[in-house]
C-alpha cells in the first residue's frame, strides 16, 4: 500500500527543543531497530539553545541516488528514498559527500548506505512516522496540508531549495513564516562566498599583465 | 583555604555488581518484523505529565513502545524517556532478590530468602517501637507510587505502625504549589486542563523549564501561540521554551515574589484589574494593595535583575489580557520563601479575575508521576485520605471509623522529610523504611542525609535497582517497576488515569502493596492490611474519599478506561438540586456556579462564603545569598533525557549518551573572569560540600548564577551544595539558590578515571 498522497511531513525548526525524543524514536524503527537516521545538533550551544533536527527531505529528484555509481538506491512509487540496497551498495560514500541536506550516514560496520525512508513500515499504512508521532513540540508533524494551515496560519510550507545552481524539490517541507517575500530557502543568498573555483580563476587571469603593456 | 568538606566513597565494588550499567535494545528488542503478544494501553513511569503510550510485551518482556494516538493529552507524543524507559524492564541490574548488607559479600550485600527478609524488618520494626516508642520508627514514601500504593503507606505507617514519622517525596517536589493554592482557594489542584492553555491571549510561564520537564507542555505552548498568544517566560536561563518567546524576564534566583508584586502593583496603578470578580469572588485584595504599594517598577528591577521595561511590558501584557494561562514549577517554589512565590503567583491572577472560564487558566505542573494523586490521601506527615488533615478531629473521627479504629488511636501529625533525617541524625529516630524515594541523591546537603542513615539502628528499603540510599540499607527488599503493577494515578491536570501491568515483577520481586502488606502479616498487625488487589485498594479510597474535597468516589477503573480519565472531583453523590459531574468529572475548577462540599454552594472556592484568597506576600530573599566568600549563586534543575536521583535513568543507555554527565553551566562573562573555559574541569563549592565538573560556557545562563542538574551521585551530586534551608509552611528545601564559589580545578576528579558517566 502506497504512503496516502495526502499525508505529507513537515519540519519547523523554531519549535524545536532539542529534546531528542525524534532521534529516540527513530531507532525504535522496525528497519532499522537500535540506530538513529536523524540528525540533532546545537546550532551553537554557546549562544544559544536553538537546535536543528535533520530527516530526509526526500528529494523528487535525489542527487543521492543520481551520483550513485551502482544505482543501489531507490525510490518507491509513492516518492520515498530508500536506504541503499544491501546487495547493490558499494559503500563508496558518493552519496554521503553529494546529498545537500547531509542525510545519508555510511554504515561501514555493514558496509552500506542507511538514512531515513520515512518509517515506510508505517507512513505505507497509514501511520505516522515514528519521529513525529512522538515529537512533543511538534517541530516534526505528519498529517494533511488543510491541516497544517488550520494549526499553523502564520507559517507555509515550502519545499523548493536552491543550493548554488541546483534546484531541489522535495516531498517533506519546511515551514517557514508565511509574511517573508522569499518563496524558497535560498541558502546562496545568504552566503558569503569565498573566492575559489571559477571566481578565483578570473581574479588571476585579471592579474596577470597582457603581453606588450611593459 | 577550604575547610574539610565531606567526599562521598566511590563504593567501585557495589558499583561494579549493581551498578548503575548503561542497558541498549539487543535480542528480540532489535529483530526486524516481530510480532508482540500483546500491546498494553498505559502511561509513563516517568514525570507528572503521564504521557499515554501502548508497552509491546512479548514472552513476559517489554520490548518497544508504540504512540497511543487515541489518548487525549499527548495524542502519541512521547519525550525521549517516555520512547526508552522499556529499557528499564529486563534490565541487568535489576534486584530479583531480597539482599542483606554484608560487607564481606561482593558488592556488600548478600541474598537473602523473600521471608526470611520480611521477618527480619518485622522484627526490628517491633523492636524498635517497643524499646523506644511507636515514633522511633519512620516511613519515607513517594508520590512516584500509584495512588492505591501511597494510601496503603499512608493506612501502614498511621494505623499499623501507629507512628506520625511518614512524609514522602513530594516534599522536594508539589508541597509549596500545594500550601499555596489550599491558602488562596482552599484546594489543591491545577484548575484547568490543559486544552484552555489553547486560545488563551498570554501564557506566562514562571519558573519552569518546560521543554526539558514536561515536554509534552511545549505543543500546548506552541500552538496557543500559533492562534495569537503572547508567550513570557520567567527564568534565569534561556531554557528552550524561552529561546523563542514573546517576553523573556531573567529573574535572579529566589526573587519571584518581588517581580509579582512588582506587575501586581502595575496592575493595579493602570487599573487592569477585574473589579466584579474581586468584589464578588475574593477576600483581601485591599491588604495585598498595600502590601505591593512600595514595589515600585525601578525597586522591583533593582531587586530581581530584570529590566525595568521588560516588567512593564509583562504588566501590561498580562494586565490587558482578555484570557491567559499562568503555569509555574519548581523554579519559584523550590525556595525558603517557596509558598509566598506561588501565592504571588495566584495574587495577579485573582486581580485579573480570569479562572474558572474557558482559556483562562492557572495551574502548577506536577513533577513525578503521582505528583498530584501522591499529595492526596494521606501519605504526607500531616494528612489523611482525600486531603483530610491529620490534625483535625473531625476528619480525624471519619477516617478512623472507616479504618475500624478509635481516633485517638491515630498518630499526631509528624514532620517533613528533612525533619526526619535530623532526626535520625540526632538519634530521636531509630528506624526507617524507605520505598520510591532517594534521599541520599535527592534531598539538599546529601552527605548529612547519608550520615543520618548511617546512625539509623536499622534501615530497610523497597527498590527495584539498588539506589544510592539502598547502599545505605540493612535490608533491600525487591520491589516493583511501574510496568509490574496497575493502579491509578492522577496527573498534571487533576485527571485519574489507569496504569496497567505488561509484564509480572521477576525473580523473587513482588508488587509493593504486597511487600507491605507480608509486613504487616509478619509484625501480626494485619487488620485492615489484607487487600487481593490493587482495585480492592482504590474501592476502599474511593468511599473514604466520599464528601471530602478530595472526592473520588464516584471514580471506577472501568469509568477512567471509558473516558480516557476522570478529573476528581467526581463525587458519586451529590444533595439535590446540584447536577452530577459529567462522565469525565470535573474538568475545570472555580466555573462560577460550581458546587463543592466546603462552600455548600455558596460559591465556587474551597471556603465557607465560597471566596478566594487574596494572600499578603512579603518579600524575603533567599536564605543564603552570595558574599565575597562564596559569590555565586547555584541553582540546580533538570535535563530531559534524566529524571529525578536517576535511579531509573541513569541505567538506560541512550539516555545517558545524549547527556552523560552533569556539567556546570556558566556566562562567558564570569567564566573570562574566572579563567575557565568550556570542557575544564571546575570546582564549585559551598559551605557544606563540594563538587567537580566540567564547565559548558553558555550565553544563556545569568552571569551571577551557575547552573547545575541533580540526577547523579556520589561525588557528581548537585546535592552535595545545596542548603537544606526550607519555605517555613511548606518545608519545601531551597534548591534552586545557595551560594558558591567556583574555580577551575587543579587536576581531574579521581571518579573521572575510576567511574563509568551515569555511575
Amino acid at each position: 500500500m502506497p504512503v496516502p498522497e495526502a499525508l505529507e511531513f513537515f519540519v519547523d525548526p523554531a519549535r524545536c527543543i532539542g529534546c531528542n525524543a525524534c532521534v529516540q524514536a527513530c531507532m525504535e524503527c522496525d528497519t532499522h531497530k537500535g540506530q538513529s537516521m536523524i540528525q540533532l545538533d546545537y546550532v551553537d550551544r554557546r549562544a544559544s539553545t536553538m537546535t536543528l533536527p535533520v530527516i530526509c527531505m526526500h528529494c523528487n529528484s535525489p542527487t543521492c541516488a543520481e551520483v550513485c555509481p551502482a544505482d543501489a538506491i531507490k525510490m518507491t512509487e509513492d516518492g520515498v528514498v530508500q536506504t541503499a540496497r544491501k546487495p547493490r551498495c558499494i559503500a563508496c560514500n558518493n552519496c554521503v559527500l553529494a546529498c545537500p541536506f547531509g542525510v545519508p550516514k555510511m554504515n561501514t560496520r555493514m558496509g552500506l548506505m542507511m538514512k531515513c525512508d520515512m518509517c515506510y513500515d508505517r507512513t505505507s499504512v497509514g501511520l505516522k512516522p515514528m519521529c513525529a508521532s512522538v515529537c512533543p513540540s511538534q517541530a516534526l508533524a505528519y498529517g494533511t496540508r488543510a491541516e497544517m494551515a488550520a494549526l499553523r496560519p502564520n507559517a507555509k510550507a515550502v519545499n523548493t531549495f536552491q543550493f548554488g545552481n541546483q534546484t531541489l524539490t522535495t516531498k517533506v517541507n519546511m515551514m517557514v513564516p508565511l509574511h517573508t517575500r522569499t518563496d524558497h530557502v535560498d541558502v546562496t543568498a545568504a552566503m558569503h562566498e569565498p573566492t575559489i573555483g571559477q571566481n578565483m580563476l578570473e581574479d588571476v587571469f585579471d592579474d596577470v599583465p597582457v603581453a606588450g603593456d611593459a | 583555604m577550604s575547610r574539610d568538606l565531606p567526599t562521598p566513597p566511590l563504593e567501585l565494588e557495589t558499583l561494579q555488581a549493581f551498578g548503575p550499567h548503561r542497558s541498549y535494545s539487543d535480542g528480540i528488542r532489535v529483530d526486524s518484523g516481530v510480532v508482540p503478544d500483546k500491546l498494553v494501553k498505559t502511561h509513563c513511569c516517568f514525570c507528572g505529565q503521564q504521557c499515554g503510550m501502548q508497552l509491546k510485551v512479548k514472552d513476559n518482556a517489554v520490548i518497544g513502545v508504540e504512540p497511543w494516538y487515541e489518548f487525549p493529552f499527548n495524542r502519541g507524543m512521547m519525550c525521549p524517556k517516555g520512547v526508552k524507559r522499556y529499557l528499564q524492564q529486563g534490565h541487568p541490574d535489576r534486584l530479583l532478590h531480597a539482599y542483606q548488607k554484608a560487607p564481606d559479600a561482593p558488592g556488600g550485600f548478600r541474598e537473602l530468602p523473600y521471608e526470611e527478609a520480611i521477618r527480619k524488618v518485622a522484627s526490628e520494626i517491633d523492636r524498635i517501637q517497643r524499646e523506644h516508642g511507636p515514633n522511633a520508627f519512620g516511613i519515607l514514601s513517594g508520590a512516584s507510587l500509584t495512588t492505591e500504593k501511597t494510601y496503603l503507606m499512608g493506612k501502614f505507617a498511621h494505623m499499623c505502625l501507629k507512628t506520625s514519622h511518614i512524609d514522602y517525596n513530594g516534599r522536594l517536589c508539589m508541597v509549596s504549589a500545594g500550601a499555596g493554592n489550599k491558602k488562596a482557594f482552599g484546594v489543591d489542584r491545577a484548575a484547568n486542563p490543559w486544552t484552555d492553555i489553547l486560545g488563551a491571549e498570554v501564557v506566562l510561564i514562571a519558573g519552569s523549564n518546560v521543554a526539558e520537564c514536561s515536554p509534552i507542555t511545549t505543543n500546548y505552548v506552541w500552538q496557543a501561540r500559533e492562534q495569537g498568544a503572547k508567550v513570557i517566560v520567567i527564568d534565569p536561563r534561556i531554557t528552550p521554551i524561552a529561546r523563542t518567546c514573546d517576553l523573556y524576564l531573567p529573574v535572579k534566583p529566589g526573587r519571584d515574589t518581588a517581580l509579582f508584586n512588582g506587575i501586581l502593583h502595575l496592575m493595579i496603578e493602570n487599573d487592569w484589574l477585574d473589579h466584579a470578580f474581586i468584589d464578588a469572588h475574593t477576600v483581601g485584595f485591599e491588604k495585598v494593595a498595600q502590601e505591593v504599594k512600595p514595589w515600585t517598577p525601578r525597586r522591583t528591577a533593582e531587586v530581581t535583575g530584570i529590566a525595568e521595561k521588560s516588567i512593564r511590558t509583562a504588566a501590561e501584557w498580562w494586565g490587558k489580557a482578555k484570557t491567559s494561562f499562568l503555569m509555574h514549577a519548581r523554579g519559584i517554589e523550590h525556595h525558603s520563601n517557596g509558598v509566598m512565590n506561588v501565592l504571588s503567583t495566584i495574587n495577579i491572577v485573582l486581580a485579573s479575575g480570569r479562572l474558572g472560564k474557558p482559556n483562562c487558566g492557572y495551574g502548577t505542573i506536577t513533577g513525578q508521576a503521582n505528583g498530584q494523586g501522591g499529595r492526596e490521601h494521606g501519605q504526607k506527615a500531616e494528612q489523611l485520605p482525600g486531603g483530610r488533615d491529620l490534625g483535625n478531629p473531625e476528619h480525624r473521627a471519619e477516617v478512623a471509623a472507616l479504618w475500624g479504629m478509635k481516633p485517638e488511636e491515630l498518630p499526631q501529625p509528624g514532620v517533613d522529610a528533612y525533619e526526619l533525617m535530623r532526626k535520625a541524625h540526632q538519634g530521636e529516630l531509630k528506624g526507617m523504611l524507605s520505598i520510591c524515594f532517594n534521599p541520599v541523591v535527592s534531598l539538599p546537603d546529601n552527605n548529612f542525609v547519608r550520615e543520618a542513615l548511617e546512625k539509623l539502628e536499622f534501615f530497610a528499603t523497597i527498590d527495584f535497582f539498588l539506589s544510592e540510599t539502598s547502599r545505605c540499607a540493612d535490608i533491600v527488599l525487591p520491589g516493583s517497576l511501574q510496568e509490574e503493577d496497575e493502579g491509578t494515578v492522577t496527573q498534571v491536570e487533576g485527571r485519574i488515569i489507569k496504569i496497567n501491568a505488561a509484564v509480572s515483577p521477576p525473580g523473587e520481586a513482588r508488587q509493593d502493596w504486597k511487600i507491605i502488606q507480608d509486613i504487616a502479616r509478619a509484625l501480626g498487625r494485619e487488620k485492615g492490611m489484607t487487600f487481593q488487589s490493587p482495585r480492592e485498594i482504590f474501592d476502599e479510597l474511593r468511599v473514604l474519599t466520599k464528601g471530602a474535597v478530595i472526592d473520588y468516589s464516584g471514580v471506577t477503573y472501568e469509568r477512567i478506561e471509558e473516558n480516557f480519565g476522570v478529573f476528581w472531583p467526581c463525587p458519586s453523590e451529590v444533595p439535590e438540586g446540584v447536577p452530577l459531574p459529567g462522565p469525565q468529572g470535573t474538568v475545570r475548577l472555580f466555573e462560577p456556579d460550581a458546587w463543592n462540599p466546603v462552600a455548600k454552594g455558596k460559591g465556587p472556592f474551597y471556603f465557607a462564603d465560597g471566596k478566594a484568597r487574596f494572600n499578603v506576600t512579603p518579600y524575603k530573599g533567599p536564605t543564603e545569598d552570595v558574599d565575597a566568600e562564596y559569590p555565586h549563586i547555584l541553582t540546580t534543575g533538570r535535563v530531559v533525557s534524566q529524571f529525578l536521583s536517576g535511579n531509573q535513568t541513569r541505567r538506560i543507555g541512550p539516555l545517558v549518551d545524549y547527556y552523560p554527565e552533569p556539567k556546570l553551566e556558566l556566562h562567558p562573562r564570569l567564566a573570562k573572569s574566572l579563567g575557565i573555559a568550556d570542557g575544564d574541569w571546575v570546582t564549585a563549592e559551598s559551605r557544606r560540600g563540594t563538587c567537580t565538573v566540567r564547565a559548558a560556557v553558555v550565553e544563556t545562563i545569568r552571569p551571577d548564577t551557575v547552573f547545575l542538574p541533580y540526577h547523579w551521585g556520589g561525588r557528581k551530586s548537585a546535592n552535595q551544595l545545596t542548603i537544606s534551608a526550607q519555605d517555613p509552611i511548606s518545608k519545601i528545601p531551597e534548591y534552586k539558590v545557595c551560594a558558591v564559589r567556583v574555580r577551575k580545578a587543579e587536576a581531574p576528579p579521581e571518579y573521572a578515571q575510576k567511574l563509568e558517566p551515569q555511575q
